[in-house]
């Protein structure tokens, strides 16, 4: 292997972005998957296909919307200011703002599926047992659900490590703040370092490779007879 | 039959008649820095009244990204770049039909969007109300290794470092501070001039003596090589009207002789 210093430090960076957004997708995202998975609320089909459009969306408009929400002039510039925290844009927090939108859909859809999956039923016979709410959540819904979490993990992670659009647009290709490892690929590459880009590269391809195999892996096994 | 069935039969039956237009237009694609984006686009427009049968198509990138993608066959028929040394590169591999041709000279600018940037010099950006600073990257934009040896020459290197961004090409980094995100950037003056961008905050011309020249070459590629068009547009680029839009966007004259 022929990583030199920036390499190893663009991929700890990713490992460290790619984590926070997952800690922090799986505390936000749990909630908004249930009450997704839950309510009876109209609200219910304009939040989730609020929250499915960063699949369907260009990282480009993200990136552009996310920049210029962040300036000086934008609703979030607006606040990080007033509250004395500069602006966002070109720093390690705005990257995890950013690819937070950026992966919430696939840490939220398969929790869903997954809360939608265990269904009335189990919840009802834990309410007969005298479990308070929050009980039932740990005890019964986790367990039941914890294929969900695992897939929600996986992909959330994954994702975030996959990503490059909005990166390129908001983080200013910052050594050890914001380059992480698809930017420093595209720099190798750019600058005409192919062996380099090559292992990089490489590793990601296997990374992501193996991640989706033990995705499928974990999948239960269908039956079609 | 119905009439309105009738009509439509007629209808399809007089359009699979109708021939196929045969007339040859010519066009070609142009790969160009992106400094040249609204000096082109100009040029590109006179050049298109002159010859209005004929489509220019430009496409705006970064110079080293341009080298690469014609070395693994892109379909450019000239590549117009903000340091001659890539047309160069590629005219040594044998994948250029002209001799690498200089243009214009390249220069750099202190630019900002929120404060009055026409009194700005380098030493100022030691202030720490700059908090951000955009430069292109230096890795592989040409204005960014001028824009780092410019900091350099000027003292303020160590202090500016851990405060700058990069932009992808010389285009991103003014959008960088276009959006206020960067309070200052250092931009081609052939993008600072432009009147959407001169009209906020201003800029100020860094010296010529604080960096080397910025030697603004283009080529034919290899792929054009019997390509009349791409040789009519080259034979432009010296045409009074193209010399004129080159001048109006700051590229005209020799490059500086370095240090005086």
């Amino acid at each position: 292997m022929l990583l030199t210093a920036d390499d190893l430090a663009a991929l700890w960076l990713t490992l460290k972005l790619a984590g926070t957004v997952t800690v922090l997708l799986f505390a936000l995202g749990t909630p908004l998957a249930w009450w997704l998975a839950r309510s009876r609320s109209r609200w219910v089909h304009p939040v989730a296909a609020i929250v499915a459009l960063p699949l369907v969306l260009p990282p480009t408009v993200l990136g552009f919307y996310v920049l210029v929400a962040f300036g000086p002039h934008g609703p979030v510039g607006g606040i990080t200011q007033a509250l004395g925290l500069g602006l966002l844009a070109f720093t390690f927090p705005g990257l995890v703002l950013a690819s937070m939108l950026y992966s919430l859909p696939f840490v939220v859809q398969p929790l869903r599926h997954a809360f939608e999956a265990i269904g009335e039923r189990p919840l009802e016979v834990a309410a007969t047992l005298r479990a308070g709410p929050l009980d039932r959540f740990f005890t019964v819904v986790l367990p039941l659900a914890r294929r969900g979490f695992v897939t929600a993990g996986v992909l959330g992670f994954a994702h975030t490590v996959g990503e490059f659009g909005v990166v390129l647009m908001i983080g200013g290709n910052i050594p050890r703040s914001t380059r992480v490892l698809s930017v420093q690929i595209y720099d190798h590459v750019e600058a005409l370092e192919y062996a380099q880009a090559h292992t990089l590269a490489g590793g990601l391809l296997l990374f992501s490779f193996v991640v989706l195999l033990a995705v499928y892996a974990g999948q239960p096994q269908r039956r079609s007879f | 039959m119905s009439m309105t069935a009738r009509v439509f039969r007629c209808l399809m039956f007089a359009l699979a008649l109708t021939p196929l237009p045969v007339v040859a237009k010519e066009s070609i694609t142009i790969a160009a820095a992106a400094d040249l984006k609204f000096a082109m686009d100009d040029i590109v427009t006179a050049f298109e009244q002159a010859h209005p049968a004929d489509t220019v198509q430009v496409i705006y990138g970064s110079s080293g990204k341009f080298t690469t993608q014609i070395e693994q066959g892109a379909p450019f028929d000239l590549f117009f770049a903000a340091d001659i040394r890539y047309p160069q590169a590629l005219a040594q591999a044998g994948l250029t039909a002209s001799a690498p041709a200089r243009f214009g000279t390249g220069r750099i600018v202190l630019w900002s969007a929120t404060e009055d940037a026409r009194k700005l010099t380098l030493q100022d950006l030691a202030k720490p109300q700059f908090r951000r600073i955009a430069i292109a990257n230096p890795e592989h934009a040409p204005y960014g290794v001028r824009a780092v040896q410019a900091l350099k020459a000027a003292g303020v290197w160590a202090s500016v470092k851990p405060r700058l961004v990069y932009g992808e090409n010389i285009g991103q980094t003014a959008q960088f501070v276009q959006s206020g995100n960067a309070q200052v950037g250092i931009i081609a003056l052939a993008l600072a001039v432009n009147p959407a961008l001169a009209s906020k905050g201003g800029y100020a011309p860094i010296p010529d003596t604080l960096y080397d020249p910025l030697v603004q070459g283009f080529v034919i590629t290899r792929r054009a090589a019997h390509d009349p068009l791409a040789a009519t547009f080259a034979h432009f680029i010296d045409a009074p009207a193209a010399q004129a839009i080159l001048r109006r966007y700051g590229f005209a004259g020799a490059p500086p002789a370095g240090a005086h």
